[in-house]
């Protein structure tokens, strides 16, 4: 017969058999994410409240996010590109510096716009308050908003007037900086190491073909791809220019990035002018 | 025998504990089989999204699903064409429903026998209820939609009754984003009109529930069959819509055949269909959206005869008018209430009230011109020389729906409908032997109630536990007293519980 020591022994034992999967992983749990419910953002004049985005992400996001927005969600297998894992808070579209948080406004703008080429729609039909709300619930899943402030956005000078002599100067940055060698010397994502490309987690990555008439994933406004590789595309393999590219020359090389684009534009019509060569992959790289 | 207050108070108890302990196990068996509501079948396996992304409660569309909708069933992510998806990606969904349902409609004339010497014998007729219950079937749906190729999209909607009799519900081709302008779409085929509240997407499925009364309301003994706004009809239309969906215009041209192929009726006939609304940002309200339609068109009250009077097909000449026009309110009250209210004011011509105009023998589906010579079997024909009845006036109404919804999640959506449908205008004439008709003829009114819970969605099949109830009030549409003659009113209840799925 068991001796009442030897049942609490047994009970305790089993409690602590039960506890040991939940204390030894480190893994995002639920509870963890409720202690995170007052995350906010702000838009403009505009609050959002992580708590009251719940039904909203439950309606229209954790198909593909998951419930712990670990990019797990149950339709997450059969697309690509791959859903954003929120747990990490890293993301491609910022007007922050690489390496730094986006703004509560990046990140509002990225559910606005969607992201081109994947699985996740333009939710524009969304009020600003939805959308805000579910800027503050993106920022619950992961701890680097409680440790870090976002970066400050970078500054993008006025764009000067599109001129032959930028577009030509555009390609040199192009062939200097070897933004051919994922893109291609055409632009078309056919690069030596386009098909060496995987992303921060080792999935398979392409680079961005300008020249099949769809859009950059982060905007395609001139500011938009000037704000791309200033910044890079973070958990890609598309790294920041900040370093090796001055402001102006950064204007130089959108010009000549949209002469590649399908899109009818100045640009096109002067590089057609022009009769502008793609790069030569095999030229001594100038200095800058 | 009297009975006293506590024994009712006593029954009372009891029904509410009992209501309460029912109420407690639906409440639980809703909580403990929460699953998470997953992709509807066709457009879902190509996107991945879930269904609730695109519909308020399937088949309800919400704002987004709208939107997806209006682009011609796409994202518009670069993803859209076909050629992205597997080759063996089948954008097909059947949807059925076994039901239970119980119809119990008043004031029916029935024959009355009574037994002399054991012969049953004839006595004449009474006026009773008639109840009956059983288990059914809904009709079988076989939705096929998607895109041929980026910005040229398709539908195609072979739909039977519940005796698996076919036709073809919904068949378009649509054109869209021309000249990449979101403004500028076109499709041409047999569509549903631009109704913000949709009644193919109807959420409710009784006999009289399942429509929308002020879509289909006619005045007593009319003959325009041709302006009921819920039937899909067949024509091309134009749609524009601005990026974000918000703002929304649309022109159809029609066939006034109210969907009938063929040519079978009135053609030559045509109406104009024109819908526009904008969205507004309200906050943590919601966005809320307000617009109009409006309808006009003709349809033949004269058929080319032959044979003694057999009126053939295609022939129908003598147009005369009719209108519907009303406005659309969306209203959201938060993330989970929500209401939409319609209105219309309709009037036909003074043929039409008279009983001119169709031809068909039934509307909408498949029906055939009638074949028994006038005036015996098929409506008055309007041949020449025909003069109208003395008294005879332009019947005009006016309507509204007022359809509201509160939905607890994606899986569980409770639903209430109030309609009423009033004459302002009676045709007289004929209608009511040579006098004027009472002004609430044909009036009708009408409540639908329920809720619908989906256990479990997946991106490949959907299923939704239905329960409705439905009662349905026309004022003078009975069976005359058999004693005084004057006009009955119909009361009609049903009530319906279903498993309503799609693969």
């Amino acid at each position: 017969m068991r001796t009442r020591l030897q049942n609490w022994t047994l009970l305790l034992g089993s409690a602590a058999l039960l506890a040991f999967p939940s204390a030894s992983s480190a893994q995002l749990t639920t509870f963890d994410l409720e202690t995170r419910m007052g995350a906010e953002s702000h838009v403009g004049n505009i609050t959002g409240h992580a708590k009251d985005a719940k039904g909203d992400y439950r309606r229209y996001c954790v198909g593909c996010h998951g419930t712990l927005g670990d990019g797990n969600g149950e339709v997450a297998p059969w697309i690509d590109p791959k859903p954003r894992d929120f747990q990490l808070g890293i993301f491609k579209c910022r007007s922050t510096p690489t390496g730094t948080l986006p703004t509560d406004q990046d990140l509002f703008d990225t559910i606005a716009r969607g992201l081109d080429r994947s699985n996740m729609p333009q939710w524009s039909t969304f009020t600003k308050q939805q959308r805000a709300d579910l800027v503050a619930w993106v920022k619950h899943f992961s701890p680097r908003w409680t440790n870090e402030k976002p970066g400050t956005p970078i500054q993008i000078p006025p764009e000067p007037e599109v001129t032959a002599e930028r577009i030509k100067a555009g390609r040199d940055v192009f062939a200097r900086v070897q933004c051919w060698k994922c893109h291609g010397v055409q632009g078309m994502a056919n690069g030596p190491s386009a098909s060496t490309l995987q992303d921060d987690l080792g999935r398979p990555i392409q680079p961005f073909n300008f020249t099949d008439g769809t859009r950059p994933k982060c905007g395609d406004t001139d500011q938009d791809i000037y704000r791309i590789f200033m910044t890079g595309l973070d958990g890609t393999p598309m790294p920041s220019f900040a370093d090796n590219i001055k402001p102006d020359e950064a204007w130089d090389l959108v010009f000549y990035l949209r002469t590649f684009m399908a899109q009818k534009s100045k640009e096109k019509e002067l590089a057609k002018q022009l009769s502008l060569k793609p790069v030569d992959p095999n030229a001594p790289v100038a200095q800058q | 025998m009297r009975v006293s207050s506590s024994f009712y108070l006593r029954n009372i108890f009891r029904f509410a504990t009992s209501f309460a302990a029912v109420a407690l196990v639906l409440a639980s068996v809703v909580v403990t089989c929460s699953q998470p509501a997953n992709a509807l079948p066709a457009f879902a396996r190509k996107y991945g999204l879930r269904c609730s992304a695109c519909h308020e409660s399937w088949p309800m569309l919400n704002y987004f699903g709208q939107k997806f909708k209006d682009n011609g069933y796409q994202l518009m992510n670069d993803r859209d064409a076909p050629i992205w998806q597997n080759p063996s990606y089948w954008p097909v969904v059947f949807r059925i429903t076994p039901i239970w349902h119980r119809v119990s409609t008043g004031k029916v004339e029935v024959d009355t026998y009574s037994s002399v010497g054991g012969v049953p014998t004839p006595t004449g007729s009474a006026i009773q209820r008639i109840s009956s219950s059983g288990f059914d079937l809904s009709g079988l749906d076989f939705h096929t939609g998607g895109t041929l190729e980026k910005n040229i999209s398709f539908y195609l909607l072979p739909s039977s009754d519940s005796t698996g009799a076919f036709h073809f519900e919904q068949v378009f081709v649509r054109f869209d984003n021309i000249a990449h302008s979101p403004w500028l779409n076109f499709k041409m085929g047999r569509f549903e009109l631009d109704n913000l509240l949709s009644e193919k997407r109807i959420l409710t499925l009784t006999g009289n529930g399942g429509v929308y009364q002020t879509y289909h309301f006619i005045p007593q003994g009319d003959g325009n069959i041709f302006g009921q706004i819920g039937d899909n009809q067949l024509g091309m239309e134009y749609m524009g819509h601005s990026v974000d969906d918000r703002t929304r215009i649309s022109a159809s041209l029609l066939s006034s055949s109210d969907g009938n192929v063929g040519l079978s009726t009135t053609a030559n006939a045509y109406t104009g269909f024109v819908a526009a609304s904008q969205a507004f940002d309200a906050g943590r309200l919601g966005v809320q959206r307000l617009g109009f339609y409006a309808m006009a068109g003709e349809a033949s009250t004269y058929y080319l005869t032959s044979g003694g009077g057999i009126p053939i097909p295609g022939s129908g000449i003598g147009n005369k008018g009719f209108s519907r026009e009303g406005f659309v309110g969306q209203f959201y009250f938060g993330p989970h209430v929500g209401l939409t209210v319609v209105t219309q004011h309709g009037s036909d011509n003074v043929w039409f009230g008279q009983g001119y105009g169709n031809a068909e023998a039934t509307d909408g589906n498949g029906g055939t011109t009638c074949t028994t010579p006038i005036p015996n079997g098929c409506p008055p024909n309007n041949v020449p020389g025909t003069t109208l009845p003395a008294g005879s006036q332009a019947p005009s109404w006016n309507g509204v729906t007022a359809e509201g919804h509160y939905i607890y999640s994606p899986q569980l959506i409770f639903i209430g409908r109030y309609e009423a449908e009033r004459m302002s205008q009676q045709a007289n004439g004929n209608i009511c032997g040579g006098v004027a008709c009472p002004s609430n003829l044909g009036n009708i009114s009408t409540y639908t109630i329920g809720f619908r819970y989906n256990p479990f969605m997946t991106s490949r099949a959907g299923l939704a536990w239905h329960n409705e109830y439905n009662w349905l009030h026309q004022d003078g549409t009975g069976p005359a007293n058999l004693t005084t003659g004057a006009l009955t009113n119909i009361n009609t209840g049903e009530i319906l519980i279903g498993l309503d799925f799609d693969f």
